[in-house]
């Protein structure tokens, strides 16, 4: 495996491996010492496109615990701004000898264009390509899962998951459903008609309205953030008639199963899509997936960047 | 391959190892064995429990993972890690005995005593290894050896233990034969 573009591009063996690795990496960051010589010599370039706090110092503190040399690069304060093309921008990556680009893009499909040109022949890592996919923030979520739920087991049989808001425009929803199927769990997409896809029935997840119909039978709610920023039109009446109806407030919460948690990838909409105090409760683990993201993003640039040049299950 | 070590062997050096480790530590007040996965952290339990039989006391054993501090990490394919677990008294100003099944090029132990420093600060730091089968590209050697193996680089030696393969044995055939 040399690029991480889609979940698509992992086994669920793979998968297994990356939260295994994770689990063990861990460690490192509860350690006095956060540092490995894992990566040393090695340069990672985040590519930013599109405006992240979370996935790029994630993958920025995880690519120092392991001793790279992190290069940023966002299209504000770059070339990018004065109308440089991805292409150009990666032929310049490339010149530096890059050995990795973590790429964030607002259009779908950046990553796999980056990895499949000829471009640049480092590894590509996508961080959010558009509306397509986000595969380190689905890691994550299946490592707090698994972590919180699955008392040792490797994989999420037996349970269930529910994606609660804008599946629409959500990446992190695709990348979930793809990866928490593969794993073994159960998930149902809830969300106004209007936020969901074409094309949603043919996804590996339940299609719901009814968002109370389906919190007492849930073991993990995720909600995703309401994202106005791609919304050009209207998608729902007004702000309050959405939280009523799909936001996740103190009531709600008092119907959910016990020890069944809650999970948001950030940023969130407070007031919108989770009320503050659901936010800060003991049942939502959100704070806990930014330190996890750490941890899952050192497993993945493990496993990309070691053994480079080697078909993956080569023996040596 | 043809076996080198049949299972009564391994049971008579790890004995032999572990009361050598005992009379060079003066007793096992201030040991930690640490074993280096998988089969070193399988023969670690073994002498611990060795020692324990002998001094009816119980020792500090833990295991130590170095895959994240090997020099050849560009050159082979992805490893799984596995645990480290290092007793809750630590290792500070402690003497330190890795513990290990094959000692070849002695990068496997520069790189655990890598990972060693990032734990504490040990007094003495010793290595005892099941086989030695030469071929050092490090100044490094064994304090405590089961048996000097003499091999060919193309040769192949392999570790077979009960606790992971059903049976106690050291193989060594030459590579072909795999």
């Amino acid at each position: 495996m040399k690029h991480l573009l889609s979940i698509n591009d992992l086994s669920q063996s793979e998968a297994i491996a990356i939260l295994d690795t994770a689990t063990e990496l861990a460690r490192v960051s509860d350690a006095p010492m956060k540092k490995l010589p894992t990566l040393r010599g090695r340069t990672i370039v985040n590519l930013f496109a599109e405006d992240s706090t979370r996935t790029r110092i994630s993958f920025e503190a995880a690519a120092k615990r392991l001793s790279a040399d992190v290069i940023n690069f966002s299209a504000k304060g770059s070339s990018v701004s004065k109308g440089e093309s991805l292409k150009d921008t990666a032929q310049t990556l490339q010149a530096m000898g890059a050995d990795a680009v973590i790429i964030r893009h607002q259009a779908s499909g950046a990553a796999h264009r980056l990895a499949t040109s000829k471009w640049m022949s480092g590894t590509v890592i996508n961080a959010g390509d558009g509306t397509h996919e986000h595969p380190s923030q689905a890691l994550l979520d299946a490592y707090t899962l698994r972590k919180h739920l699955m008392q040792g087991a490797k994989n999420l049989q037996g349970l269930h998951v529910a994606i609660v808001g804008d599946i629409l425009h959500s990446r992190v929803a695709r990348s979930n459903v793809l990866l928490l199927s593969k794993l073994g769990a159960t998930v149902s997409v809830v969300a106004p008609p209007t936020l969901l896809p074409v094309g949603v029935e043919s996804w590996n997840a339940h299609v719901s309205y009814d968002f109370d119909e389906l919190i007492p039978n849930v073991d993990a709610i995720m909600m995703l953030r309401v994202q106005s920023e791609r919304m050009n039109e209207l998608y729902f009446p007004n702000a309050r008639e959405y939280s009523r109806y799909f936001g996740l407030n103190s009531d709600r919460v008092k119907r959910m199963k016990k020890d069944s948690i809650i999970m948001h990838p950030g940023p969130m909409n407070r007031g919108l899509e989770i009320t503050a105090d659901v936010a800060d409760s003991a049942r939502s683990v959100i704070v806990e997936q930014v330190s996890n993201g750490v941890s899952v993003r050192m497993a993945i640039l493990y496993t990309l960047l070691t053994g480079e040049g080697i078909e993956s299950g080569a023996l040596v | 391959m043809s076996v080198a070590l049949p299972p009564a062997d391994i049971a008579r050096a790890l004995t032999r190892i572990s009361h050598e480790i005992l009379e060079r530590n003066g007793g096992s007040s201030n040991l930690v064995l640490l074993g280096i996965p998988t089969r070193g952290a399988h023969l670690a339990q073994r002498i611990g429990s060795i020692i324990q039989g002998i001094e009816s006391r119980a020792v500090p054993v833990g295991t130590l993972d170095i895959t994240l501090h090997r020099d050849d990490l560009r050159l082979r394919p992805p490893r799984a890690l596995m645990p480290t677990k290092i007793p809750p008294a630590g290792i500070e100003g402690k003497d330190v005995v890795l513990i290990d099944d094959v000692f070849f090029s002695g990068r496997t132990i520069r790189a655990a005593l890598d990972a060693l420093g990032e734990i504490g600060r040990p007094r003495t730091v010793q290595l005892a290894v099941l086989v030695d089968r030469g071929h050092r590209e490090l100044p490094i050697r064994a304090d405590y050896v089961g048996k000097n193996l003499p091999t060919s680089l193309d040769q192949s030696v392999r570790v077979h233990l009960t606790e992971i393969d059903g049976v106690d044995e050291v193989l060594i055939g030459s590579t072909g034969s795999l």
